[in-house]
Formats: structure tokens, C-alpha cells, sequence
């Protein structure tokens, strides 16, 4: 088992470096790279946003009424937003990325190798790495911290309606707290987080997807590998990296 | 004055997947210019000795020469310039079903050659129509037939006007008229571009009609090579019987 995992991650690392490696090659694909991101990013907007609001709502109301029990619900917003920055918005944000486009991007990748749509793109004389794996690596790497953003946002806000209408916490408190506790750099760690779990989706998705062998069975595989390897990597790696950052 | 320099020669191939060894010493001349059909039945290695001759396998031993140049020991970007010397049209055509079919014959020319869209789109039509699909460049793959599909698939490879085009099982899968359609299709391509082509195939009755040279590869190699007549009178009876069954069970009207 030990010696599976680590000959995996190598693997892992070895398809990130070749990802990379494959980006300063000519042709520069912009408009791939442009394409994955409207896939990763811009079309991922609308669930993250319906996750976010309802993460902070709930949040909001879990904690404002643990706190009210000692009459410290004002610092409802404070918690809040602390758990989304630093924990909530890279982390929900990173398994849904992965659930909805880690698993696509398997699934594409991997129908092309049993098609043999991978094999023409070599015999084309073009890069497979360059032209689909570095392009998915670049956009996750971009989209993923951009989509966290729009999660804590979101998170916020519906907490902020919970906290106000529901729980009746005073407008200023709750915004008073918030100022008061987090610090621009939980942002950035936050934002560092969700960059790193981007990488994570897309080369796991994209390795899985590469490495498909044994037609439809062997598809349905690797999706579902890259989910459930991109969901634990990302979940072990956020202890590391808070264990680093803060 | 003709090239009488074989294209490319394979030389004491050999190739191990795990515990069985799949070409056990192929060696082959390819002639330049000519159709050379690879035949044998199924799992004697047809397939990859073509992965191989393409590059997409690398050989535990031997060598591939195209044109004297060792295509095994090649360097990257070299390999990559004497890939482009090669077309290839997959079992199922390997056409990208993420684009439409004008996209998929434009697509290794948008890679490699720079050209105004109006000019690819002149050339993709007239790739279109030397295959016999006018007027079918908004079609996605799904929306084609197999032996449509083939034929994109064959748009695709000679776009770039290759010296030496590969097919993989060209007619499998296909009824009999189409299949005959395609074999017709290899012949009249292999005269517009005048090159070199290369079958796999394991059908006989194609093969012994449009072939210049047969090949048989059995167990890992090549067992018997020659013109299609000389391969029916041949002295090894695998090769007669593997011919004949071939031929005998192929209704006359087909032909």
C-alpha cells in the first residue's frame, strides 16, 4: 500500500513537471489554455456560489447560536469569515472543482486514449502533454484560488443575511468583528491553498485520464479515481499547508 | 530516375510485453512508392509492428530506417520532422470528437503550416472531396457513419500531402461495398500522392487486388514476402491456406 501510494505520487509529480516542462514549447496554446479556464472557472461560477451562500448561512447559523448561549453571538461574523479564508472556501471550493471538472477532465482525457484519439495526436507530430495536459494544469492553477474568492464572497453574504434578519445580530458588530480578526493575510493563504489544490485537480484528473486503458470499464475507472484521489490529496495536503502557513 | 532505395527497412525487430513476446525479429523492406499490405491473423502483432514503424512503441531491439535514418534512436525534434512524413488513418479514424469534421482535417495544418483561413478552407474542401465527402465540414464525428468516418479520418492524414501514409485495418467493420469504396480510395490516393503505403489488414481479397507487395507476418515475424501471385503459389502452406481462406469465403460478386 505504501509503496503503491508513493510510486503514485510519483507519478503524479512526474506528469506536473512534464506538464510544466511542455508550457515553454512552442507553440504557446493560449486559447487552450483560455478554453479550460471558461471549463474549470467561469462555468463552475453558479454552484459555487449556490455552495458558498449556503455554507456561510449555515455556518452563521450553527455558530450564532452556540455563541448566543453565552451572549457573544457578535462575534458570529468574525468566525465566519475566518473559517471560509482560511479553511472553508479553498477547501469546499477545491472538491466541488474536482467532483465537476477533475472528473471531466479524466473522462475526456481517458476516452481519447481508448479511441486512440491520443495516438493520433502523436502521430500528428503534436505534444499530448503541451496540448492537453499543460493547458488544464495552468487553469486550475488560476481558477481554483479566483472561484475560492467568489466562494468566501458569497459565504459572507449568507452569513451576513442569516446573521442580520434571522439571528438579529447588530449590522455594525458584525462587520466591526470581521475587521477586527481577519488579517489580509488569511486571504492570501487561503488564496495559496486553493492555487495549490488546483494543480492537484487538474494532474490528477489529467494523469488518471492519460494512463485509461481497457475501453469504457477502464474510463469509468479513472473517473472515478481522480475524484476520489483529488478529494483525499486535497484534504491531507490542507493539513500540510496549514501546518506550514499558519 | 526511379528510387529503387527501399523507404523504409526494418530490421530484426523485437518487442516483449511482459512475459510474451510479441515480434520475435521482424524484418521487412518497405519499396518506395509502391502498396505494401502486412497480413497475418489477429494477435500475431499486425498492429504493433505498426505502432512501432510509427513510433508510438518503442522496440526492445532492432531498428527502423526511414531512409537510412534510425527512427528508434532518433532525438525528439528530428522524429518529430520525420513524423510529419507519415500519415495515418486509425482502425476507427482516432477523429477528435470534440470538433467538427472541417476542424479535424484543419487541425494538423493549423499545428504545422501557417495558412490564411480562406486558403484552409479551400484545402479542406479539396481534401474532402479526393475522399468523397463534399459539403460535410459541419458534421461532428457522431453524426457520421463508420466508413464516412473512415474517410475523414483518411482527409486528415494526406491534408499535409505525406510521403508515406499507414492503414490500420482500413475495411474492418465496413460491408463489402464499402469496404471495396475504401479500397478503391487507398488506390486512387496512393496515386495522387504518389508516395508509399503501407496496410495492415487481414483482408485477403483487398489485399490481393490493390497490394504491389505482401507481406505475411506469423508469430512475430515475416514469414513469407512477395507479389500477391507469388504469395498464392508459395512453398509454406500457412501462407497458401491463410490466402485461400481468405479469398474462398468472400462471395465472387463482392469482388
Amino acid at each position: 500500500m505504501v509503496t503503491y501510494s508513493l510510486v503514485e505520487f510519483g507519478g503524479f509529480v512526474t506528469t506536473l513537471v512534464g506538464g510544466l516542462r511542455a508550457l515553454f514549447q512552442k507553440p504557446f496554446r493560449a486559447n487552450l489554455i483560455l478554453k479550460e479556464m471558461e471549463s474549470i472557472g467561469v462555468n463552475s461560477t453558479i454552484i459555487i456560489m449556490l455552495t458558498g451562500s449556503f455554507t456561510g448561512a449555515v455556518l452563521a447559523l450553527q455558530s450564532g447560536k452556540a455563541f448566543r448561549l453565552f451572549n457573544a453571538e457578535g462575534l458570529t461574523g468574525a468566525v465566519v469569515a475566518l473559517s471560509l479564508l482560511r479553511e472553508l472556501g479553498p477547501v469546499m471550493t477545491a472538491l466541488m472543482v474536482a467532483a465537476r471538472c477533475g472528473s471531466a477532465m479524466a473522462a475526456h482525457i481517458g476516452t481519447m486514449r481508448v479511441t486512440q484519439q491520443i495516438d493520433a495526436l502523436e502521430v500528428m507530430a503534436v505534444n499530448p502533454i503541451s496540448y492537453l495536459i499543460s493547458p488544464r494544469i495552468i487553469a486550475g492553477f488560476v481558477m481554483v484560488p479566483l472561484l475560492s474568492i467568489v466562494f468566501n464572497i458569497l459565504g459572507i453574504l449568507g452569513a451576513y443575511l442569516i446573521s442580520i434578519h434571522l439571528l438579529e445580530i447588530n449590522e455594525a458588530t458584525f462587520f466591526d468583528k470581521i475587521q477586527a480578526y481577519v488579517k489580509t493575510e488569511d486571504l492570501w493563504n487561503g488564496f495559496m491553498k486553493a492555487a495549490c489544490f488546483g494543480v492537484i485537480i487538474s494532474v490528477v484528473g489529467c494523469r488518471k485520464g492519460f494512463l485509461t486503458e481497457g475501453g469504457a470499464e477502464g474510463v469509468g475507472k479513472a473517473t472515478t479515481d481522480a475524484v476520489v484521489i483529488a478529494s483525499v490529496t486535497i484534504l491531507v495536503s490542507d493539513y500540510f499547508l496549514t501546518a506550514l502557513m499558519f | 530516375m526511379k528510387d529503387e532505395r527501399p523507404i523504409l527497412e526494418i530490421r530484426n525487430l523485437r518487442r516483449t510485453f511482459g512475459e510474451q513476446q510479441v515480434l520475435k525479429g521482424v524484418n521487412l523492406k518497405v519499396p518506395r512508392g509502391q502498396i505494401t499490405v502486412i497480413i497475418g491473423g489477429s494477435g500475431c502483432g499486425k498492429s504493433v509492428l505498426l505502432k512501432h514503424i510509427i513510433g508510438l512503441l518503442k522496440p526492445d531491439e532492432g531498428s527502423i530506417l526511414l531512409d537510412g535514418k534510425d527512427l528508434v534512436t532518433m532525438e525528439p525534434e528530428p522524429l518529430k520532422e520525420a513524423r510529419m512524413r507519415f500519415g495515418m488513418l486509425f482502425q476507427d479514424a482516432a477523429l477528435f470528437d470534440s470538433m467538427n469534421v472541417y476542424e479535424n482535417i484543419a487541425f494538423p495544418v493549423r499545428e504545422h503550416r501557417k495558412m490564411k483561413e480562406g486558403d484552409l478552407a479551400n484545402l479542406v474542401k479539396e481534401k474532402l472531396l479526393q475522399v468523397g465527402l463534399p459539403n460535410t465540414e459541419i458534421k461532428y464525428p457522431s453524426e457520421l457513419s463508420g466508413g464516412m468516418r473512415k474517410r475523414v479520418g483518411l482527409a486528415r492524414a494526406i491534408v499535409l500531402n505525406p510521403e508515406i501514409i499507414l492503414y490500420d485495418e482500413p475495411t474492418t467493420g465496413l460491408d463489402p461495398i464499402m469496404s471495396h469504396a475504401i479500397d478503391d480510395l487507398i488506390v486512387a490516393t496512393q496515386k495522387a500522392l504518389n508516395g508509399t503505403t503501407i496496410i495492415i489488414s487481414h483482408d485477403i481479397r483487398a489485399t490481393v487486388r490493390i497490394a504491389n507487395k505482401v507481406a505475411m507476418l506469423h508469430h512475430g515475424a515475416i514469414v513469407a514476402e512477395g507479389t500477391p501471385e507469388e504469395m498464392m503459389r508459395h512453398a509454406n502452406p500457412v501462407v497458401r491456406e491463410f490466402l485461400e481462406s481468405g479469398i474462398t469465403k468472400v462471395p465472387t460478386s463482392a469482388r
